[in-house]
C-alpha cells in the first residue's frame, strides 16, 4: 500500500503538474487568441488610447477630435473648405517648404555630430563624412539638395499666394511674415554655403560679402562711408565676417548663424505664420468669385494704415 | 569657338546647377498651371457678368457642385492623407537625387587662388548679374532692400478687392503683369543668365561658345556726360577762383541730375498711363489713397530703372548717368 500510495502520490503529483500545465496552456492559448484578436483592432488598445486619447472610428465627432486632440495635427482646423484640399489650389508648396525645413533640421543635426567649425578641421570633416562615415555622403547630399529644393518651394509658394490674391485683406500681415521667412530661408542657405570651407563656398561668400563693403554709410567703399570714418576694419562687412577677410572667425560666425540663430528665428516666424493662417480664417480659397459690379463704393477717405484688419 | 556642346553639358550637369535646370521646367509649368485655372475662372466670371440671374444662384466656383453636398470636409483623412503623400513623394525625390548626384566639394579654400568666374550661390545670381549694370551699393544693398520692402507693401497698396482667393487674370491684370515682370524677368531670367551665360571675368558667353580665359573686353562704356561732352569749361567761368580747378567734377554732378529727373518724370508718367489704361483700372486707381499712389510710383520707378539701365548699356554703352565724387548711378 505504502508503495502503492507512494506510487499514487508520485503519479498524483506528476498528473497534477501535467494537468496544471495543460490548464495553463489552455489559459494562455485562450488569452493569446483573445489578445491577438484584439490586435487586429490596435485602436482599441490601452496603449493606442493613451497616446491618441480618442476612439478611432469613422464618426464625424471622432474624426474631428483626432485632429483637435493632437499637438501636431491641431495646427489644422477640424474641417476645411471642400475645394481647398485640391492640389491645384495651393500646389502644396507651403507644406512642402515646411517639410523640407524639418528634413533639413534632422539631417543638419546629424551633420553637426561630425563637423567642427574650425579652419583646421572643417574641410577634413567633410572629406571624412564623404568617405568614412556610414551613409555620410547620402546625409550631406540630402542636406544640400533639400536646401536647394526649399528655396524653389518658397518661391513657388509665394508665387501661388500672389496669383490667388491671398495676400489681400485679412492676410496682409501674414504675407509680410512670409517675406521675412523667405529672406531667412535664403540666409540659411547662404550661411551654410561657407561651412565646407572649400573654394566654392569661400569665393561665393567672398563675392557676397564684398557687396557689404559698398553699403551706403556703413561700408568703407559705400557712398559716404569713408566720410563717416568707415575702414575695412570697422564697417558692416567686418561685423559680418568677424574680420577683414573670410577666415576662421567668418567660419565660426557662419556656423552659429546657420546652426543656431537663423533656424531658431525661422522656427519662431513659422509658428507665427501657421497661427496666422488659422486666425485669418484658414486658407483663402478657392472662394466664390466676386464680380466687378459687387465692389462696394468707398465712402470718404480710406485710412490704409489705421483700418482695423481681420474684418471684411 | 562655337558649337561647344561639351561645355554646355558641363555647365548644365554641374550638381549645383541642377536646381536652376529644375527651375527652368518648374516655373513655366506652374505659370501654365495657374494660367489654365485663371482662364477657367475668367470664363465663369464673363458668364456670370452677362447673366445676372445666374449670378444669384450659381455657387461661383469652377469646381463641380451639387445641392446637398457638404461645403466642408474633414481634415482627417481628406487633407492629411494628401500631406502624408506629399511628404513621401518629396522624400523619394530627395533620396533619388541624393543617391545619384553628389554635393560639390572643391579644393580647400584658398584666398590666393581666385576662382574665375567666382559666382555667388545660384539664388543670388540675379543680384550678381545686376552688378554689371549698377555699382555694388545699388545692386548688393539698395536693390535687395527695395525688393524686400516692395514685396511687403504689396498687400497695403493693392486697392483692388477682386481676385481674393481664386486664380484670375481679367480682374487683376496690372498686378499680375507687374509681378510676373519682376519675378520672371528681373529675377529668374537674371539667374539663368548668371548661371548659363556668364563665363570668366563675368563676360557674356553664348551657350556653346567656349569660355576663353584670356578674352579681354575693352572698356568701351562711357558715362553720359562724356558722350554729351560735359567738361566743366563752361561752368569754370561762373565759379570763384578757389573752385575753378574742380569745375569738371561739379559740372558733371550737376549735369547728371537732369537726365535722372527726366527719367523719373517719364517713368512715373508711363506708370500713371498704365494704371489708367482701362475703365476698370481707372476705377481701382480712384480707390487708392495718395500714400498708396506715391508708394507704388516710387517703387515701380525704381524697379523700372533696372531694365532701363540694361537697355542703355546694351544700346548706347552707357556706364553711368550721374557721376558724383561720392557715388555714381
Ligand atoms: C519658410 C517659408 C514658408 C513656409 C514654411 C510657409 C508655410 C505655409 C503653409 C504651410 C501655408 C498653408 C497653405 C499652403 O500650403 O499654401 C502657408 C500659407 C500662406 N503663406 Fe506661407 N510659408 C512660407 C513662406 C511664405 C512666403 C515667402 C510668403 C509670401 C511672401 C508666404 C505667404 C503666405 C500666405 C499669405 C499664406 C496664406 C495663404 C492662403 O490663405 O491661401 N509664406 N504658408
Amino acid at each position: 500500500m505504502p508503495k502503492e500510495n507512494g506510487g499514487n502520490k508520485r503519479t498524483g503529483l506528476l498528473e497534477k503538474v501535467q494537468e496544471d500545465a495543460k490548464a495553463l496552456k489552455e489559459f494562455f492559448r485562450e488569452k493569446g487568441k483573445e489578445e491577438l484578436e484584439g490586435l487586429k483592432e490596435p485602436e482599441k488598445t490601452q496603449l493606442f488610447r493613451s497616446i491618441f486619447r480618442v476612439k478611432h472610428d469613422e464618426t464625424p465627432r471622432n474624426r474631428a477630435l483626432s485632429v483637435l486632440t493632437n499637438l501636431f495635427f491641431h495646427l489644422h482646423p477640424a474641417k476645411i473648405n471642400r475645394d481647398a484640399v485640391r492640389y491645384s489650389y495651393t500646389w502644396g508648396m507651403g507644406g512642402i517648404t515646411f517639410y523640407l525645413f524639418v528634413v533639413l533640421t534632422f539631417t543638419g543635426v546629424l551633420l553637426m555630430f561630425y563637423y567642427h567649425p574650425t579652419k583646421i578641421q572643417a574641410f577634413r570633416d567633410i572629406l571624412y563624412l564623404e568617405n568614412d562615415v556610414p551613409f555620410g555622403k547620402l546625409l550631406r547630399n540630402m542636406h544640400r539638395w533639400a536646401a536647394h529644393l526649399m528655396i524653389i518651394a518658397v518661391w513657388l509658394h509665394m508665387f501661388r499666394v500672389f496669383l490667388t490674391g491671398s495676400y489681400k485683406r485679412p492676410r496682409e500681415f501674414n504675407w509680410c511674415v512670409g517675406v521675412i521667412l523667405m529672406v531667412l530661408t535664403l540666409l540659411l542657405s547662404f550661411t551654410g554655403y561657407l561651412l565646407p570651407d572649400d573654394q566654392l563656398g569661400f569665393w561665393a561668400v567672398t563675392v557676397g560679402t564684398n557687396m557689404a563693403r559698398a553699403t551706403p554709410l556703413l561700408g568703407h567703399e559705400g557712398p559716404f562711408g569713408a566720410q563717416l570714418g568707415m575702414t575695412p576694419y570697422n564697417d558692416v562687412r567686418f561685423a559680418l565676417l568677424g574680420g577683414s577677410i573670410v577666415d576662421a572667425n567668418a567660419l565660426l560666425r557662419a556656423y552659429i548663424w546657420h546652426c543656431i540663430a537663423i533656424p531658431l528665428i525661422a522656427a519662431i516666424f513659422m509658428g507665427v505664420h501657421f497661427w496666422r493662417v488659422r486666425k485669418d480664417g484658414g486658407i483663402s480659397g478657392p472662394s466664390p468669385v466676386m464680380l466687378e459690379s459687387e465692389i462696394k463704393e468707398e465712402k470718404g477717405p480710406r485710412p490704409v494704415i489705421l483700418r482695423p484688419s481681420g474684418m471684411r | 569657338m562655337w558649337g561647344d556642346w561639351h561645355q554646355v553639358w558641363e555647365i548644365v550637369s554641374q550638381p549645383d546647377n541642377v536646381p536652376i535646370v529644375a527651375l527652368l521646367f518648374l516655373v513655366p509649368f506652374y505659370v501654365w498651371y495657374a494660367c489654365r485655372q485663371a482662364f477657367a475662372t475668367d470664363r465663369l466670371i464673363a458668364q456670370l457678368e452677362t447673366d445676372p440671374q445666374l449670378a444669384k444662384t450659381h455657387h461661383r466656383k469652377v469646381f463641380p457642385w451639387k445641392a446637398g453636398w457638404d461645403r466642408e470636409v474633414h481634415v482627417w483623412p481628406y487633407l492629411m492623407r494628401i500631406e502624408f503623400l506629399a511628404a513621401i513623394i518629396v522624400t523619394i525625390i530627395l533620396m533619388v537625387w541624393s543617391i545619384t548626384l553628389n554635393a560639390p566639394l572643391e579644393e580647400p579654400a584658398n584666398p590666393n587662388l581666385t576662382m574665375n568666374p567666382a559666382k555667388a550661390p545660384w539664388y543670388f545670381l540675379g543680384l550678381q548679374e545686376m552688378l554689371v549694370y549698377f555699382d555694388p551699393w545699388i545692386a548688393g544693398v539698395v536693390m535687395p532692400t527695395l525688393i524686400i520692402i516692395g514685396l511687403m507693401v504689396i498687400p497695403y497698396v493693392d486697392a483692388n478687392p477682386l481676385g481674393n482667393g481664386y486664380y484670375t487674370y481679367r480682374q487683376r491684370r496690372f498686378a499680375i503683369w507687374t509681378f510676373l515682370f519682376g519675378f520672371l524677368f528681373l529675377w529668374v531670367i537674371m539667374i539663368v543668365i548668371g548661371t548659363f551665360i556668364r563665363g570668366p571675368g563675368w563676360m557674356w558667353f553664348w551657350p556653346t561658345q567656349t569660355w576663353d580665359h584670356n578674352r579681354l573686353e575693352f572698356a568701351v562704356n562711357r558715362n553720359l556726360d562724356q558722350i554729351v561732352g560735359i567738361d566743366g569749361s563752361w561752368l569754370a567761368h561762373l565759379l570763384p577762383q578757389t573752385l575753378k580747378a574742380s569745375s569738371p567734377i561739379i559740372a558733371r554732378a550737376i549735369f547728371g541730375i537732369f537726365p535722372l529727373v527726366l527719367y523719373v518724370i517719364l517713368a512715373a508718367y508711363l506708370i500713371h498711363l498704365i494704371c489708367n489704361l482701362t475703365a476698370f483700372s481707372r476705377k481701382i486707381y480712384k480707390r487708392m489713397t495718395l500714400l498708396q499712389i506715391v508708394t507704388v510710383q516710387v517703387l515701380l520707378v525704381l524697379m523700372l530703372s533696372l531694365p532701363v539701365k540694361i537697355l542703355l548699356r546694351l544700346l548706347f554703352r552707357i556706364k553711368y548717368i550721374w557721376v558724383t565724387p561720392w557715388f555714381s548711378i
